[in-house]
Order: structure tokens, then sequence, then C-alpha cells
């Protein structure tokens, strides 16, 4: 039993949420030799006994004060430093946590509340978990991430990124505003404020399903109908659900939110879901970009969202075969971190991974940017158990592949909560790599850059990650440099723009730039680098230093922040991606860029877009193509509308050049119209029928994919 | 926008017209506005307002296209949304010249914009990406695998028709080009007119997307001149296709080469590898927007000066990088080149007489310069507004066809690619027309050819009667859109003298009366026999008719619509159509007709009719009015050369057996036949004797299924349907109502 509780913390003690921005340098330290061997020998003395994990209480409470540990400062990498200061640390903590289990609390640890997270677990000083029940503590109500940070533009006019969660936190980028004076046209001048504060009384009042209710008060599973509470569980992150957030207008909300705390909990909600007809919708992190959230306006059953944010536990760590056992509403930062401090990660970053949960990567087949090592969600899942009307569906055994049939797995992978609710993932780990290094490479044209990417992919030599930007994402990628303090360093990027525009001869408004991360053993890394930079040299790629992709990779943390600062000046704007062969990959970013600046130009707006793309994955066979579009939409009658109508015509064309519908983001309810072409009709057929036949009451009736 | 200022928009756009656009813009919105909304009303849609802060971009209004069944045109409306000729500005660009001199224009620094993402600046290398495609690639191993040629060997053979093809353009023979053709059209042309607004919209379309230059073809002449103006205008000059005779020539050929010409062969038949490379070529230079590409979509010079059906093979080829999503887009500008006297009048005349073309030759070339000892009045160069391929192919073509193969893969366009082919190629030719230039000597071309044969030959056309005949059509032509030019300065009787004057190859102005001019007798022959006689006179009609075909889009779907009175004799508009529709399948090849549009050409004809007076509409009965008998029956007697040339083939095909006549024979049969009908005085038209119209019935009468073409050891046999001829030559004079065609199971109508 100790051992249990021991694993516990050592899974929990790790650092504070905003260890995010820090994570990339801890990675690339080595591990403390101890704390490796401790986890190693806690994994050995694994507990057998139990079904719904193992939160303890007082054990929680006492590992209390010292679990918000401070995010060491930015350093380089490998520093012995930092490596030092954390060895201490963890001793530290180590001496403390055996100094309270001297008085283990035998019978808490079996009662059956065990699985239920404490009532008041969200006030908590110690929770070290990002998302508590009460999300808009932490969180925006109605924009993107934590609520302490955002872009804004200070008493000076230049804009400043606030908080202190990222590396980009407190400091000033002074290219930022005449960026995006000159990109959107927009100004200080004209503000569009969003409504500060959620007016209850625009929400319509829930539909109660009394019975269903009354089942669940005789259960232990916390449930909310507060308006905050079932506001944020309405939407995803597409344009239209946040701009209508902060116009203070609110659709169909769901009219109760539940927050199980194990599968058992789930399999209890599913079956009074059941029995009482109420539609559910499960909700993982929220970060969805497909409507998926959104609830149906045409269901007249009471809704319920199933918030699965608490059942973030890692249930157990199997180092002889490498796989863990994760509850699935653990977000990626929680489950990247807690596996870091037994030694090992997923591997698996979508962008969004801050806030996306586990069950929604499952849900919605996500991809990562290191998927080249680590392969996306379905190479990384071995074992899913998912709650559905019919009972729960799992496979039998967790061998590494299977000629049973057709894989069930794949109904379950990008179902988009239409069948049922995923609980519990067991996935592949890996030991934390040795070494990371970025780099970046710069090409003359982006023709260039995409036929380096193609021989790469070609050579099968892709680092863990390589993404192409185009000219447009390189510039903006400038803008959002910090500003620096010496002269020296700004004497180096004025020599270093110098040396390839004029000495190279680059033309700065053609140019693009691919950003590389490399991971592994050091020698190997360094190896690698040279063979990747070797290929770019062939098309005329020269290196352009670490510095710079470093840059590239934090843009996609920051960029949703970005929006929000845009919402506030006019300009509204949006991601989509696409994966398309090689051979049409640079049709496809031509031809959707220049289909955003005409429909723009058609349906009256007043100001060239912005439209950008970059390629960001690459495979074998194609390339997963990443767009931005954005415009100031002064002088729009019904912004929204014009909004949705370019993207409308962007994904046709999308799909016109040979894209596919989606290659992670999912189809949700904004792309459904092209799901039949996309799978042909007996295709839809097929997935028709599996909803009819796991869902015949339509339960989990988000009405998502179909 | 709110509801109600909608619909008030709504409202005053369908009283009086668009909103928006100011006249000259509406005038300027070019070939396709004007023809679109010449028989439908056009409704702006509602795009955003206006809000606070300048737009960095113009937002070109989205039109929303609706038609009213019962919408009126008065002729104020017209009047106001066509005022081209008032608006316009032409520009003479022989003007300049003639300030600053030939060389200095010739020397004169050319910058112009290229296409904005031209990725090949190099002829070589143009040639070079040609060959290296993975098209060809794919092409060289079929051939090696159905020949016994090794790859290599098919490579050179591609390499060889390649340098045989290629174009080399090159600065420095484009000023050496336009300053000859600045000696050459000085000397030829009193003007060359230019319209700015077209250069200037050209200009920034070439910088935009990969453009395709589509003038019509009436003469040798066209083939320089889009180079010559957009060499003066600073917009970088077009490769273009030229047949490959041309290349021929020595030295001129080289020249034309090194000016941009790239040379196609004329049959190409069933030559796969020529094929393949030629379209590899053409989409190479669409792709990787090297330069405007030009060519001729009629295919050749129009023989009568009316527009040609159009040819579709380099107009898949040219389309199929969008089709692809290679391009984003291409521009398609359709350009009207228009003369007041044609260089190669003559010619082409005793060519339609079965008289041959002579070979492009250098040596022929230098004979012919005593042409231009002559006069060739004006010409006028119209460029088009620029089209966009992908608004016209919006909803025609589904793009997605080209995701489960590789696109480089040979492969034969789908139904839906050749239709919108076709439908494009046909379009752009409408636009061609509706752009091209009418002369005053057109209209009385018309008015001519209205007075029999013989009394025109003989005693001639009073000139007052001309006179004040060609200013009634003037009127009736501007009422139906012409767009006409009728030089302003001088009076009517001077305009119409001077062209008389140019023209005194075809008629003479003898005293108070004009007639026939009769080509010279050969020399050393003094009886001519009474066939040579008729065939004298044919090429002057011919020469005349060419100059009324050059206007004849001007007034034929109202000139069917007034045959479709007159023929059927009914007011109900159902038949009325019906016998349009059937006009309009007969006349398939002599006429250009949109596929699919026969409800908007009957509209249009209706619409004209009406807001010309000629005829009351209601939705029960068409029926001509008093003032209207007029201009209908000009109208049909308009058409009456057509009309009897296609009865006298037709009568031909009913009364002879041709089932074992090759091909080679049957045409002169059909000449004899039709000579014998004009010597008996049967057939008053001589038209009838112009091989382009017996060509034209039989392919009208092959895609109405009536004939069948017969391949027989490489020679052509046609076999008929002789009950099926007679009842479509019965329906021609009325005496059957076209509905009872459609029960002969093989006839389409």
């Amino acid at each position: 039993m100790y051992g249990l509780a021991l694993l516990y913390i050592v899974l929990n003690c790790g650092i504070s949420p905003s260890s995010l921005t820090t994570a990339g340098p801890l990675r690339q330290a080595a591990l403390p030799q101890n704390r490796r061997a401790l986890g190693r020998w806690l994994i050995s003395h694994r507990p057998v006994r139990r079904q719904c994990g193992f939160p303890n209480e007082v054990l929680r409470r006492s590992l209390a004060p010292l679990a918000p540990l401070e995010a060491p400062p930015p350093h380089k990498h490998g520093s012995s430093m930092a490596a030092a200061d954390r060895q201490r640390a963890a001793r530290q903590r180590l001496q403390i946590i055996t100094g309270h289990l001297q008085r283990p609390t035998e019978d808490q640890l079996i009662t059956a509340a065990e699985c239920k997270a404490p009532e008041t677990k969200a006030q908590e000083p110690g929770e070290q978990r990002t998302v508590p029940r009460r999300r808009q503590d932490v969180m925006k109500w109605n924009g993107w991430g934590y609520s302490d940070t955002k872009f804004i533009y200070n008493k000076k006019g230049q804009a400043e990124f606030t908080g202190k969660r990222y590396r980009l936190s407190g400091m000033i980028i002074p290219g930022l505003k005449d960026w995006m004076e000159g990109t959107f046209g927009a100004s200080l001048q004209h503000k569009t404020p969003a409504t500060p504060l959620l007016n209850s009384s625009a929400l319509q009042p829930p539909t109660m399903n009394e019975a269903f209710a009354e089942d669940l008060k005789a259960t232990p599973i916390p449930f909310s109908v507060e308006a905050e509470d079932r506001v944020f569980r309405a939407h995803g992150h597409c344009l239209h659900e946040i701009f209508a957030l902060r116009e203070g207008k609110i659709g169909r909300v769901p009219d109760m939110v539940v927050w199980p705390s194990c599968h058992n909990d789930v399999v209890k909600i599913v079956e009074l879901a059941c029995k009482h007809n109420i539609c559910l919708i499960p909700f993982g992190g929220g970060t969805s970009v497909s409507s998926a959230l959104e609830c149906p306006s045409e269901e007249t059953r009471s809704i319920v969202s199933l918030d699965t944010s608490q059942m973030n536990r890692i249930l157990w760590v199997d180092e002889k075969n490498l796989t863990a056992h994760v509850e699935a509403g653990i977000v990626g930062q929680d489950l990247e971190r807690l596996l870091n401090e037994s030694g090992y990660c997923t591997g698996h970053e979508p962008d969004s991974m801050e806030f996306s949960s586990l069950g929604g990567w499952v849900a919605t087949r996500a991809s990562g940017m290191k998927k080249n090592i680590y392969g996306n969600i379905e190479d990384l899942v071995v074992h899913v158990k998912m709650v559905t009307p019919r009972g729960v569906i799992e496979k039998s055994c967790q061998g590494p592949r299977m000629s049973t049939g057709p894989d069930v797995h794949h109904f379950i992978m990008g179902s988009e909560g239409t069948l049922g609710v995923v609980t519990e993932v067991t996935l592949k780990i890996r030991p934390v790599p040795e070494y990371q290094k970025y780099g970046s490479v710069v090409f003359p044209n982006f023709e260039q850059g995409v036929a380096c990417l193609r021989e790469v992919a070609r050579q099968r030599c892709a680092p863990a990650s390589i993404r192409l930007m185009d000219n447009e994402q390189f510039k903006f990628g400038h803008a959002l440099k910090p500003q620096v303090s010496s002269i020296f360093t700004s004497f180096l990027d004025g020599l270093k723009k110098f040396y390839i525009t004029k000495f190279k001869g680059f033309d700065p408004d053609r140019l693009c730039v691919a950003t590389l991360l490399f991971e592994g053993n050091r020698e190997k890394v360094l190896q690698h680098e040279k063979q990747v930079y070797d290929i770019a040299a062939k098309f005329g790629g020269l290196a352009a230093g670490e510095d710079n992709g470093q840059r590239g990779y934090m843009l996609t943390f920051v960029i949703a922040y970005l929006r929000d600062l845009g919402m506030d000046y006019y300009v509204i704007g949006e991601s989509f991606e696409t994966s398309v062969p090689w051979d049409r990959v640079l049709d496809i970013c031509r031809n959707v860029k220049a289909c955003i600046v005409r429909e723009c130009k058609d349906k009256g707006v007043q100001f060239p877009p912005l439209s950008t793309c970059r390629v960001t994955q690459t495979y074998d066979a194609g390339a997963c193509v990443y767009f931005y579009f954005a415009f100031n939409y002064r002088g729009l009658g019904d912004p929204v509308h014009v909004f949705e109508q370019v993207e409308h015509a962007a994904r046709e064309e999308i799909l016109a050049n040979g894209g596919s519908l989606s290659h992670h983001h999912g189809v949700g309810k904004l792309r459904k119209e092209w799901m039949r072409a996309t799978v042909s009709d007996v295709g839809l057929g097929m997935l028709k029928s599996v909803k009819d036949y796991v869902d015949p009451n339509n339960i989990f009736g988000n009405r998502n994919l179909l | 926008m709110n509801g109600i200022l909608k619909d008030y928009i709504f409202l005053y756009t369908k009283i009086h017209g668009p909103v928006w656009s100011s006249p000259a813009q509406c005038g300027g919105s070019g070939l396709l506005g004007a023809r679109r909304s010449s028989g439908r009303s056009l409704v702006p849609g509602i795009s955003g307002g206006l809000g606070p802060g300048a737009p960095l971009f113009c937002t070109r209004k989205s039109e929303k296209h609706l038609f009213f069944p019962g919408a009126v045109c008065t002729e104020s409306q017209m009047a106001h949304t066509y005022p081209r000729s008032a608006n316009e500005e032409l520009v003479d660009i022989l003007e300049g010249t003639r300030l600053s001199g030939d060389l200095s224009h010739a020397l004169r620094t050319f910058s112009p914009q290229p296409y904005k993402d031209m990725t090949t600046s190099s002829a070589s290398d143009l040639s070079k990406k040609t060959l290296d495609s993975q098209y060809l690639q794919y092409v060289f191993k079929e051939i090696s695998a159905e020949s016994s040629l090794s790859m290599e060997e098919v490579k050179e053979d591609a390499r060889l028709l390649l340098d045989e093809m290629s174009q080399n353009l090159q600065l420095g023979f484009i000023r050496l080009m336009g300053y000859t053709l600045t000696k050459v059209l000085k000397r030829l042309y009193s003007k060359i007119y230019v319209n700015m607004e077209g250069l200037n919209t050209l200009q920034q379309a070439v910088r935009e997307n990969p453009v395709i230059l589509m003038p019509s073809h009436r003469s040798y002449i066209d083939f320089l001149i889009i180079s010559y103006v957009l060499f003066t205008y600073d917009i970088p000059v077009p490769v273009i296709a030229a047949g490959l005779p041309l290349a021929g020539m020595k030295l001129v050929g080289e020249i034309l080469r090194r000016s941009g010409a790239f040379f196609i062969r004329r049959s190409i038949g069933s030559d796969k590898l020529y094929w393949a490379v030629l379209s590899e070529y053409v989409k190479t230079i669409v792709r990787t927007g090297f330069a405007p590409l030009e060519f001729f979509v009629e295919g050749l010079r129009s023989r009568t000066l009316k527009s040609v059906p159009p040819k579709l093979g380099m107009m898949h080829m040219v389309l199929e990088p969008y089709f692809k999503g290679e391009v984003f887009d291409i521009t398609l500008v359709p350009i009207s080149i228009s003369y007041d006297r044609v260089l190669e009048e003559s010619l082409l005349a005793h060519e339609l007489l079965g008289i041959p073309k002579p070979k492009e030759t250098t040596r022929g070339l230098f004979k012919a310069t005593k042409v231009l000892q002559e006069d060739y009045g004006c010409m006028h160069v119209n460029f088009g507004r620029p089209l966009s391929v992908r608004e016209l192919c919006q909803g025609k073509i589904n793009r997605c066809q080209y995701n489960l193969t590789p696109r480089d893969l040979p492969q034969v366009p789908s139904a839906d690619v050749q239709a919108c082919v076709n439908w494009l190629a046909h379009l752009i030719v409408r636009i061609q027309e509706e752009g091209s230039c009418i002369s005053p000597w057109s209209l009385m071309a018309c008015v001519l050819l209205q007075c029999p044969t013989s009394t025109l030959k003989d005693r001639g056309m009073a000139w007052t009667e001309l006179k004040d005949s060609t200013l009634w059509l003037r009127k009736l032509a501007l009422r139906f859109r012409a767009h006409l030019h009728w030089p302003e300065k001088a009076s009517d009787q001077d305009v119409m003298s001077s062209m008389v004057a140019l023209h005194r190859s075809i008629v003479a102005h003898e005293g108070d009366r004009v007639c026939l001019v009769q080509e010279e007798r050969p020399r050393r022959k003094f009886e001519l026999s009474a066939e040579e006689e008729v065939n004298r006179t044919a090429a002057t009609v011919l020469m005349l008719a060419s100059y009324r075909n050059q206007t004849l889009h001007v007034f034929l779907r109202p000139a069917m619509l007034a045959t479709a009175v007159q023929v059927t004799n009914s007011t109900q508009p159902d038949e009325l159509f019906t016998f349009f529709c059937f006009l309009k399948d007969l006349f398939s090849s002599e006429f250009i007709f949109v596929p699919g549009e026969s409800t908007q050409d009957f509209e249009e004809a209706c619409l004209l009719m009406k807001g010309s007076g000629a005829v009351h509409m209601s939705p029960e009965e068409v029926t001509v009015t008093e003032a209207g008998q007029q201009i209908v029956s000009f109208l049909h007697s308009l058409l009456q050369p057509f009309i009897q040339s296609y009865q006298a083939i037709l009568e031909f095909f009913s009364e002879n057996e041709t089932k074992d006549m090759p091909e080679k024979q049957l045409y002169p049969t059909m000449r004899s036949f039709v000579m014998n009908l004009i010597l008996s005085g049967e057939l008053q038209t001589y038209e009838a004797l112009s091989s382009d119209t017996h060509k034209n019935v039989l392919s009208a009468l092959c895609t109405l299924r009536v004939m069948t073409k017969l391949r027989e050891s490489k020679e052509n046999k046609y076999q008929v349907d002789t009950a099926a001829v007679k009842r479509i030559s019965d329906i021609l004079c009325g005496k059957i109502s076209p509905q009872l065609l459609h029960r002969t199971p093989h006839a389409k109508l």
C-alpha cells in the first residue's frame, strides 16, 4: 500500500501548471538518476487490487504546500544548473513524503467514495491538475486559454503578453502593432471589446428531466445547473462560437453538467441517460474547432454535458511493455508532465495539448506535432474502453496488432462522441528523450521548401517535427519576436538579415522557413541534423539557427491567444487543415490561399485578408497542410456570415484540389455536409448502421459526423 | 443592410438598372455583361455596406442573375445600359507612331509587369520542362510499348517535334517585328482603334492569372497585331499558336518563331506522340505563366467573315491546368478584330468557289506586296472583359474527378469536361461576335443583298434607296445593340460614299445608282461559258455577302424569330419556339449558338423584337405590329440566302443517290447541281455555290443524325436518310410543322 501511495505522489508532484513553457528544456535534461530508479521500483511493486484509482485525501493535503513548485527560469539546453536544482528539489520532496507516509490512514484508501473527487477539490490550493471542475476559475469563458494570459496593447500602444505562464509572458512585442496594422489595416482606434461578464438572463432556463436529476442525486456524482458551468460546455473554439460569446449571444446550452470521476461513474450516468432518455454530450478539453460541442438546436430532450475532466489519473504504468493506462479526461500537459516524472512521455503533442484531453484525441483521431517519432493517436493507442448505451466496448487483450476483422478501435477513434464516452485508454509510452534540439532552415521560396520536405519524406529521415511556413507566416513569426534587450542581439539579427537577403539574394517577400525539432540521443540527433541540413542545402536552404525554430513552435501555443487580441480590433480569423498527396501540396497551398483572397474580395471585405499556410506534417504519401485565415471586418454587416462563406469556399477548394476533409480537426457539425462525398454513400451507411446498433435512441445526440 | 433597403434596391434595380455601376462601368463591364443582360435582367447582389475606413481594394459586386419572364426592357433603359459608343475610349495606335516615328516606337523601353507567380522565363526552360514532364514519360512508355521503339528513341522523336513546334520569344525580334509592322500597318490602314479600357483591365489581369488571348480570325493580319498592340502598351507579349505552314516560310518563319509563334501541324489525326507533346507544351506555358498564350479558337481564318464554330482541342489543353488545380484560375480574354475591308477578300471568295488557297511562302508574301498599294480603311481591336474560367465553370465541372488517379496520367476528358469546354468555346466566340465592330459598309451590304443579284448586277440599286435603307437599318442595329462604328464627324452621305469608294472592288457608284462590279475577264478569253459567268458574279456576291456576315450576329436571333413568324404563320409562342429551335439545330454549323441556351436565345430574340416595336408579346400570343411588318420582312429576307441554299442542298440529297459517292466527288456534284438550279433560274441566291455552306449543311445533317459518315478505305462516304431530309426541307418551307420530325426515332430535333 505504501508503494501505491508513493507512486501517486511521484506521479503528482510535478511542476506547477505553468511548466509548459519550460517543458522543453526540462525534457532535454537527463532525468535525475535517483528518481528514475524510484519509478522503476514503484512499478515493480505495482498494486493489483484497484478499481477506481487511489486519491488519498490525507496524502494529497499533506503534499499541498510543496506542490506548486516554482518553474525554473528559462535556461539553455542540458544546463547542469537546472538538473542540479531539480535533483535537490526532488530529494527534498521525497523526504517530506516519507515523513507523511509514516501514518497512513488505511480506511480512507478503500472507501466507496474513493473514486469520487472531493467536493472541495477545485478550491484546494494544492490542486495540481490544470482543469478544475469550475473551469471558469482558471480559463476565459469567451476566449482562449488561461484567464491571466492574453495579449493587450499597453498604454504606450505596444503589444504585451500578460501572465507568467509562457516564455513570452510579460514581454513586450514591439513588431506586433505594425504587423497588425500593415497586414489587416487594423488600428488601435477601432476597438470591438467583448462583453465582459456572462449575463445569465440571456440563457434559456434549463430543460430539466426531474426523474434523471433525482436518480443522479442518489449517486455521489457531482453535477451542476449553474449558468456559467453550462455555457462553458456549450461551445468549442470555432470563430462563430467565440464571436457569439463575445457579443453575449448564447444559443442552446446543456441543461446540466455532470462530472464523473471514474469509469464506473460514466457507466452509471449512461445507464441513467438511457433510462430517462437524456441527450448526453461528452466534453473533454473543449478545444474543438468543428462545432462538435454545439448543442443541436433541434434537440428537445434535456441535454447533459458529461465533463470528463475529473477523470484524470494515470492508473498504471507498465515499464515492461512501455504502456500506461490512463483515464480519458486527463489533459495533454498533465499527462506529459506526470509521465515525465517517471521518466516517460507519450510524445503526443497536438497544438492544443495544454487543454485538450486524451479522450478527445481518441474521439477525433488527433495528431501530434512529433508524430514522426511517436505516431498519431491511432498509432499510440493500445487499448480503449468506451461506455456506450449498449454497454462497454473493449478488446480482451493488449496484443500490439491483431487480425480479428475490422479493428473495432477504428469505430471508436473519430466517433466524435456519437457512440459513447471513452473512459480509459492504454497508450504506448517512451523514455523521455535524452536530447532535444530545435533548428530552422530558410529557403529562397516556398516551392524549394516543399521540394525539400518531399525529399526528406522520401528518404524517411524526417525529424520529430518538420514544418514549412510560407512567407506570410514567416513574417508573422517575425512580428512576434519579443523585444531584445541587448544591442548586440539586434545587431546580430540585422547581420543575419543582411546575409540572407543581400548576400544570398533571397527575396524577403518570397523566402520561407522550415522549423525543425530533433529528439533522441545526442549523437544521433547531431547526425540526423546534418543529414537533414544536407538535404536542405540541395534545395537552396540555409540553416537559420535554433532560435527561429523554437520561436516557430512557440507560435503555435500563443496564436490562439492572438486571435482574441485580433477580435478586440475588428480582426477575425481561424485555422483549418487538410492532408494531401505530395504532388498536390504546392497547388493546394496556392489555390486555397488565392481562393480566400478572392472570396473575401467578392464578399465585400474591405481589406486584403491574411491568408497563409504551412506544411506541418510529412508522410510517405503526402503532407498535412495548415492554413490560417483572418481579415479585418470593419464595414461588414454580418462578418461571421461572410467568414463562414469564405471558410466554406476554402474547404470546397481544398476538396477540389484533392485534399481531405480533415487531417486532425475532425468533422463535427461544421464539415458534416461533405461527409457523404468523402466516404461515399456506402461508407456513410456503414457508419450509420454502427450508430444505429450502438445507440439506437441517439442518447449521444451531439449529431456530429453523420 | 436591412431587409427594407434590400427590397428597395431590388425594386430600384428592376426599374432603373444597376445601382452601383456608373454608366461607364456598365458599358465597359463588357461583352459578357452586355450579352447577358440583353435578354435577361441583371440584378447585382447585395454585398456588405461600405463601412468606415478607406477600402484597400475595390470590391467587385457579385452579380446575381435573375430572369423575369415579364421584364420590360424600355428604350431608355437600353440607352442607359449600353452607352458603349458614347463612353468608350478608342485610341488610334497608329497615331502615336506617326508622332514619334517608327524607329523610336520599336526601340521604346519595354518593361511589362509579368504574371506574379511566373516560374519560368526562358523559352528553352519551357521545352525542357515539357520533355521532362511526368505526363510525357507516361506517354513515352505507352508508345514504346505499342511500337518497337525504345524509350530513348521515342523521347528523341518528341524532342524533334518540340524543336519544330516551340517558340523562341526574344525581345529583339519583337522590336524588329514592331518596326516592320508599323511600316506595313501604316500603309494599309488609316486607323487602328484599340479600346483603352480593355487594355487597362488586361494589364491588371496579366499579373493576376495566366491569361489566354483569344482573338477572332479573319485575316493574316490578325496574327501579329495583338503582339504589336501589347508591345506598344507595355503588356507582356504573347506566345501564339500558329499553323505549321507559316513555319515553312523561309526567314519569315524564323522571325515569327522569335516573335513568339509556336507551330502546330494542321492535321494531327491520331499521332499520339504529337498530341502529347503539343498538349504538354501548351499546358506548360499556362502552368508556368511564361507569357500570355494567344490562339484562335475558331481554328482557322473564317472564309465567310462569319464566326466559325470553335475547335476544342487547343481549348482543352489550355483549360486543363485549371481543371486539375495546377493553377488557381485562368483568364480568358476574347478579342474581336474587325476590318472595314479585309486584305484577302477576293482570295477568300475564290476559295469558297473551290479555288484552293495559295501555299504560304515567303515568295508569295513578297508577291502579295501589291496589296500594300491599296487602302483598307480602319481596323478595330476590341479587347473584351477578362473572363475568369473559375467563375464560368462554377458548378459545371467537378474538379474532384482528378483526385483518384495521378493527374499526369493520360486520360480522356470526362463528359462534363467536354461539355463545359464546348460551352465555353462557343461562349467565347459569341462574345467575340458581340465585341466586333460593325462598319457602315456591313449594313450597306445587308441592304444591297436584299436586291436580287441579277438586278444588282445589271441595273444596280438607286443611291437614295441604299442610303435611306441603310440609315433605317442603322437605327434598327442600334436598337439591337450593335457595336457600330459610324464616323460621327462626317455626314451620313459622305460616310457611305467613302465606304463605296473603299470597296470599289465590289460595287461601283455610277450616276445615281450603285451596282455590282464584276471582276476582270481573264485575258485572251473572249467567250465565257454561262457557268464561268455565274462564277464571276458569284465571287463578287460572296465578297459582298461576307461583309453582310460581319453584322449578321446582331440580327440573327430576331431574324430567326421573324422567319418563324413568316413560315409558320403562327402566333403561338410555343410553336414559334419550336420552329426557332429547329432553325437553330439546322444552322448549328452556320451560326454560333451557345449550347444549351435555346431558351435564352429565344427570349433575347423576343425582347429585341419587342424593344424595337416589331411585335406585341403576351404569354399567349406573339403578334406582328403594323410598324413591325417592315422589320419582320427585312429580317426574314436577311436569312433567305441561307434558307434557299439549304433548301437547294436538301433537295440535292433527297433527289440524288449519294450513297456510293466518295467525299471528293460529292462536293463537285453538289456544286454543279446548285449551278444548274441557278442557271435554270430556280435558285436566286448565288451564295448557294459557297463550299462553306455545303460543308455546313453536311455537318448539320450529321448532327441531326439524318446522315451518317462512313469511313471506307480512306474515303469518307455519307449515308443519307432521304425521307428525313425531305421532311426537314418541308418543315423549312412550312409544309409541315417541326414537331412531326420527332416521330422519326433517329432524328434528334
